[in-house]
């Protein structure tokens, strides 16, 4: 039973949580997005330089 | 109770020699002689041969054979290798092959999948290392050429002989056509005809166009969910090898020990004949596309009963299912509790990010990862659906070149630690009869004269060549001998000791 009382919260502290979360969320919806352009430079670099040739001569035998 | 379920993938590349006119056959043969030389220089013998003997693709799971079915032919002329981890590399088709030694569990098969990895990149810098300038072989982990032409990632379980095919069939399908929500590779665009970019733009599986039955024998044509080969590679009377073609190649270190883990799983589910039927799809060929087309994770599926459900009801039914069963039988049968808990611990997180938030699980999910890194590019540089940029994304996901793959610079998490890698490439996992086949091929290579899956030829300096059979998957292991291997200083001492432990 006290452990029920313990797990029962406030109203307001439940608000302050969601809060709290959802900047979390959002700082990592930033985080993750600022990643995620370091990535797409990245692979703008890496990226083979004749695309449209690449992919025509990528031509496999079906296999198994 | 469920018997372990041995496990093991085989996994044909694709290969691409640039600056030449391009035989694949012959680029795969180079490919794989230029490893197998690069590893033992100094020898003088021949490298074991791959023993066909016992290979019977044609033999029907379902007791019959099919006239107008086309079995797949064995391919003898071909180089064939085995190698001292056990794995046996060859040219299959078009396409270099490696199939990993028989694993104990999928977290071994998981890191023989790695280490098949590791091979190809060591055979692709032995070979460039040979070929004229301007002239260089590319490998790529993947299934498709965008342009309808597919090439396989097949698992391989041990099951009970005495489970009615029939049961695995229709009871094992569901979580075929559903698992590929963690376990698909991604793809750009579709290989259907009369499906256009604009219709599917992305889809979650490689494989999922070349679908076009329900069970079945082939593997090259008419595709079938569930494959009846019945070569067990091991006593007939006791096993069944379950073939199951209709996988991705993973490069998500996730996804393949999802992929091996939870397939294991709900075989022992099935052996025990706790399972049941209602998950059973009332159309499981088009539903493999349905779910394979929407990445949003909504549509439901029509269910034999008449009911609908989503691809995620089904895999969480099923994986609710799964923590019932180990609940009461334990996880004796996926490689023990540490293993096993794992197992559950990985679905769990997977599909709960995949409800939650598919992008959360991007690094662990192979199809969400290069779907971020293709949307990302076509917003940046406006791109239209069918861009050939974007379908060069989708290929060099799968690059094998370190400095060119896509899905290392994803952020996909690693589950083995590098070294258990390095060691898997050289060395046979303890835990199975590929643990014989590795000693023997490590410390006699020149008296092997040949090996296959259930037997080894070997050659004790006198009399007639001796004929090994393995026909017991969990044996030959470490545990089991070990001792006598490690004592014997030959072959032939090796084999009395051995014989006289009978």
């Amino acid at each position: 039973m006290a452990e029920r009382v313990q797990k029962q919260k406030s109203n307001s502290e439940r608000v302050a949580e969601e809060v709290v979360s959802s900047e979390a969320s959002s700082q990592q919806g930033e985080k993750l997005k600022a990643e995620l352009d370091d990535l797409l430079d990245e692979i703008d670099d890496v990226l083979e330089s004749n695309a449209e040739d690449f992919v025509k001569s990528y031509i496999q035998k079906g296999g198994e | 109770m469920a018997i372990v379920k041995v496990s093991g993938i085989e996994t044909e590349y694709g290969i691409l020699a640039r600056g030449t006119e391009s035989n694949p056959v012959l680029a795969s043969s180079l490919l794989i002689n230029a490893y197998i030389e690069a590893n033992s220089p100094d020898v003088e013998h021949d490298v074991p041969a791959w023993n066909f003997d016992d290979e019977q693709p044609d033999i029907d799971a379902r007791g019959f054979s099919l006239e107008s079915a086309m079995p797949p032919e064995v391919e003898m002329h071909l180089v064939n290798a085995v190698l001292t981890n056990g794995a046996r590399y060859y040219v299959d088709h078009a396409h270099p092959e490696i199939s990993t030694p028989e694993c104990a569990n999928a977290w071994e098969t998981l890191i023989y999948d790695c280490a098949g990895e590791e091979i190809i990149r060591q055979s692709m810098a032995a070979v460039n290392r040979t070929l004229p300038s301007g002239v260089e072989m590319l490998l790529y982990k993947n299934n498709s050429d965008g342009k309808g032409n597919s090439y396989g990632c097949h698992e391989n379980f041990l099951v009970a002989r005495d489970v009615p095919f029939g049961r695995i069939v229709s009871q094992i399908t569901p979580h075929f056509v559903t698992r590929q929500v963690f376990a698909g590779a991604g793809k750009v665009g579709s290989e259907m005809l009369g499906v256009s970019a604009e219709q599917v733009p992305f889809q979650m599986s490689q494989r999922a166009d070349f679908f076009e039955e329900e069970v079945g024998l082939e593997t090259t044509l008419k595709r079938p969910i569930v494959n009846t080969r019945d070569e067990p590679h091991c006593d007939p009377q006791k096993y069944r090898r379950l073939h199951v073609i209709v996988g991705d190649a993973n490069m998500s270190q996730v996804a393949t020990f999802l992929k091996v883990g939870t397939t294991s799983l709900i075989l022992s589910l099935i052996e025990d004949d706790v399972l049941g039927a209602d998950l059973t799809l009332a159309h499981p060929v088009s539903a493999i596309r349905q779910v394979s087309y929407d990445p949003t994770l909504k549509q439901t599926l029509l269910m034999a009963n008449g009911s609908r459900m989503t691809a995620m009801e089904i895999q969480w039914a099923l994986f609710q299912k799964s923590v019932n069963y180990v609940k009461s039988v334990g996880f004796d049968s996926v490689g023990g509790e540490i293993i096993g808990q794992r197992i559950l611990d990985l679905w769990e997180e997977v599909l709960t990010g995949l409800d939650h938030d598919p992008e959360s699980v991007a690094d662990m999910v192979d199809w969400i990862a290069k779907k971020r890194i293709v949307d990302g590019m076509q917003s940046r540089h406006g791109l239209s659906h069918g861009d050939s940029r974007l379908k060069a994304i989708d290929l060099q996901y799968h690059d094998m070149r370190a400095e060119k793959c896509l899905a290392t610079r994803a952020g996909l998490r690693t589950l083995v630690e590098s070294a258990h890698v390095e060691r898997a490439i050289l060395h046979a996992p303890d835990t199975t009869r590929a643990y014989f086949r590795g000693q023997c091929l490590e410390r006699w290579p020149d008296q092997v004269v040949s090996a296959n899956w259930d037997c080894l030829v070997l050659d004790v300096g006198r009399g007639p060549l001796r004929r090994v059979p393995m026909m017991e998957p969990l044996r030959g292991t470490k545990d089991l001998v070990g001792q006598i291997c490690s004592e014997s200083q030959t072959l032939l001492e090796l084999l009395d000791r051995l014989g006289a432990e009978k």
